[in-house]
Order: C-alpha cells, then sequence, then structure tokens
C-alpha cells in the first residue's frame, strides 16, 4: 500500500516537474522575430503585473498585462534594449513593477537583512559552541583532578 | 556582555516585527505613484462616442483640474459617480475623465445613462495613456496643478470622506498656489 502511494506521488511530482507552465501570452502578441520574442519573455517574467501583484505579465491574464507585454514587444521593435524597456516601464510604474528589486539605498537593507541574520546567527552558534567546550573540559578536569586524588 | 548578547533574539525579533508589522499591514494595492510632482505625460485622446471634443493634456493647462480614469466596465465607478457628479455641480474645479479601454461606445452610453460630470472625456481605447499615467485599476483619479504637473493620485472610488478630508483641502491649496505664482 505504502509502495503504491509513493509511486502515485512520484507519478505526480514528475508530471508537474515536466508540465509546461501556464503562460498567458496569446498567439496574436507573438513577435515575428524569434530572438525578439525570446526577450520579450525574458523581459515579461522580470516584470509584475500592477493588478495581480504576485505574478509576472508573463504568467497574468489581466488585460493590463497583456498592454504591457505588448508595450514591451513594441519597445524592443523600435529597438530599445532590454534595460531600456525595463526602464520605460519604471518610469511609469516606479522600482514596484520590477520583480526583482534592484540593490540601492532604500532597499539595502532588504538585501543585507539575510546575510547578517546569517553571520549573526553563526556568531552565536561559534560563541555557544565554544563556551560548552570550555565548560566540558572544565568539567573533565575537575573529574580527573578528583580520580587522582582518590587513587 | 553576557546578559546583551542572550538579548540578542529577542532584540533581533522586535526590529524584524516591527518591519513585518508595518510593511504586512500595507494595503499592496495601493502602489505609490512615481508621477507625482512630475509633469503630467502628454497625450492628445480623441473624443467617445457622440461627443465633439477630445481630451489632451494641453486642455489643462493654467488649471487645477481632477482626472479621473473610469470605464463602463468598472464597477467601483458607479459607485464613485454620484460623489463625482455633486463635485462637478457644487465645486469649483475642472474635472476631466479618461475613458480606459471601453470599447464600442461603452462609455458614452454609461455617461449618457449616469449623468456626464467631465468637462472633457478622452477615449484611450489602448489604454496606452493609462499606461503612461501609470494607472493600475479604475477609478483613479490624479490632481494637477496650474502648471501642468501631477500633485496626487488617489486609487479608488472617491468617497465623501476622501473628498472632504483630502482632495478638495488639496485643490483649494493648488489654488492658491497658482494665484501667488501669477500674481
Amino acid at each position: 500500500m505504502a509502495r503504491i502511494v509513493a509511486i502515485l506521488m512520484l507519478a505526480f511530482g514528475v508530471a508537474f516537474a515536466i508540465a509546461p507552465r501556464a503562460v498567458a501570452v496569446e498567439p496574436d502578441e507573438v513577435l515575428a522575430d524569434p530572438a525578439l520574442e525570446a526577450r520579450a519573455r525574458d523581459i515579461s517574467r522580470q516584470l509584475r503585473c500592477v493588478v495581480c501583484q504576485s505574478q509576472s505579465i508573463d504568467d497574468s491574464n489581466a488585460p493590463l498585462a497583456k498592454d504591457m507585454r505588448l508595450i514591451v514587444r513594441e519597445r524592443l521593435v523600435a529597438g530599445d534594449s532590454n534595460e531600456e524597456v525595463y526602464a520605460y516601464l519604471v518610469e511609469r510604474y516606479g522600482d514596484y513593477v520590477l520583480l526583482n528589486p534592484p540593490i540601492q539605498k532604500n532597499t539595502i537593507v532588504l538585501w543585507a537583512a539575510p546575510l547578517v541574520i546569517f553571520l549573526g546567527a553563526g556568531a552565536s552558534a561559534a560563541f555557544y559552541l565554544a563556551n560548552m567546550r570550555r565548560e566540558t573540559e572544565k568539567a573533565a578536569a575537575a573529574a580527573a583532578e578528583r580520580d587522582e586524588t582518590t587513587a | 556582555m553576557k546578559r546583551l548578547i542572550l538579548l540578542a533574539p529577542l532584540t533581533l525579533f522586535v526590529v524584524l516585527g516591527g518591519y513585518f508589522a508595518i510593511g504586512l499591514t500595507r494595503d499592496p494595492a495601493r502602489i505609490p505613484s512615481v508621477l507625482i510632482d512630475r509633469p503630467l505625460p502628454e497625450f492628445d485622446l480623441p473624443p467617445i462616442e457622440g461627443f465633439e471634443k477630445g481630451f489632451a493634456s494641453d486642455d489643462l493647462r493654467g488649471e487645477v483640474a481632477l482626472i479621473n480614469v473610469f470605464g463602463s466596465w468598472c464597477e467601483s465607478c458607479v459607485i464613485e459617480h454620484p460623489m463625482l457628479m455633486e463635485i462637478a455641480a457644487n465645486e469649483d474645479v475642472l474635472i476631466a475623465g479618461l475613458d480606459w479601454k471601453d470599447p464600442n461606445g461603452g462609455g458614452a452610453r454609461w455617461l449618457e445613462k449616469n449623468g456626464n460630470p467631465y468637462a472633457l472625456v478622452g477615449d484611450d481605447a489602448q489604454g496606452r495613456t493609462a499606461i503612461d499615467l501609470g494607472v493600475t485599476g479604475a477609478p483613479e483619479t490624479f490632481v494637477v496643478d496650474r502648471s501642468g504637473r501631477i500633485r496626487y493620485k488617489h486609487i479608488g472610488p472617491i468617497t465623501p470622506q476622501v473628498w472632504r478630508e483630502t482632495l478638495k483641502p488639496l485643490v483649494e491649496k493648488l489654488k492658491e498656489e497658482g494665484e501667488a505664482s501669477r500674481g
């Protein structure tokens, strides 16, 4: 029984892993040039849908996300670099539109926090372990002394 | 020294708790506009069906104005509409409407049914001007000063309270500001 469950779970896992991710890009949006289209998809995955918030515009089927996808493609066709496309939308919607927040003054806490917490945890763990070793050494020494005196 | 180290986890908890208390209770739908204090983007929108005049950014020159983003498909706009009608009837401020992605004369029919508070209405069928304005949903209302700069953006319907406490005082302040710089 357990084996059947395990096999089923594995099968589901594999199915989810290999299933194509649902995307919202509609056929009429796709650019004729595959290289440009690939860049457009890449950029779209980095841009937040401002209506649905937790989705990229590549994943969202909100009408505004569609408009933004079309703008991304339009800018690319007009010869913009990827950075220029991002800048175009940031100018209108702010850094919020980027799913990957840039490292700058107001995000430094956000980016530094994991490192600070990691180092802090490491330091306190080292401190704790060193303390423990001192305690056991002291106890061992005391025990040895006791042994000597009793012997 | 040892005492202090023992307090570290608690301190960390309080600091992080403080950040989360602020960050997680903010309404994520209220994205602050980056356009505040920047000039209104230029646009020249055609009229909606049955109207003679459209709405261009230049039309607002020298006026303190509200730009209201609406659509006949927008449910909250119906709730907001009586308030706009009241402002249009009783207050001295220009209200311009941006009919956002409203194909087949939907906006015109909607205004006919509910009344038209707008001195100017533009048809943003492609939604490009809305994106230039950083619009995330309807209704949204921008307050523009006499020099054509965006000074405030309100997301969601204008309730009597929002008008009384936020928009009206701002409009009055901007009018005085304009007078002073002119005189």
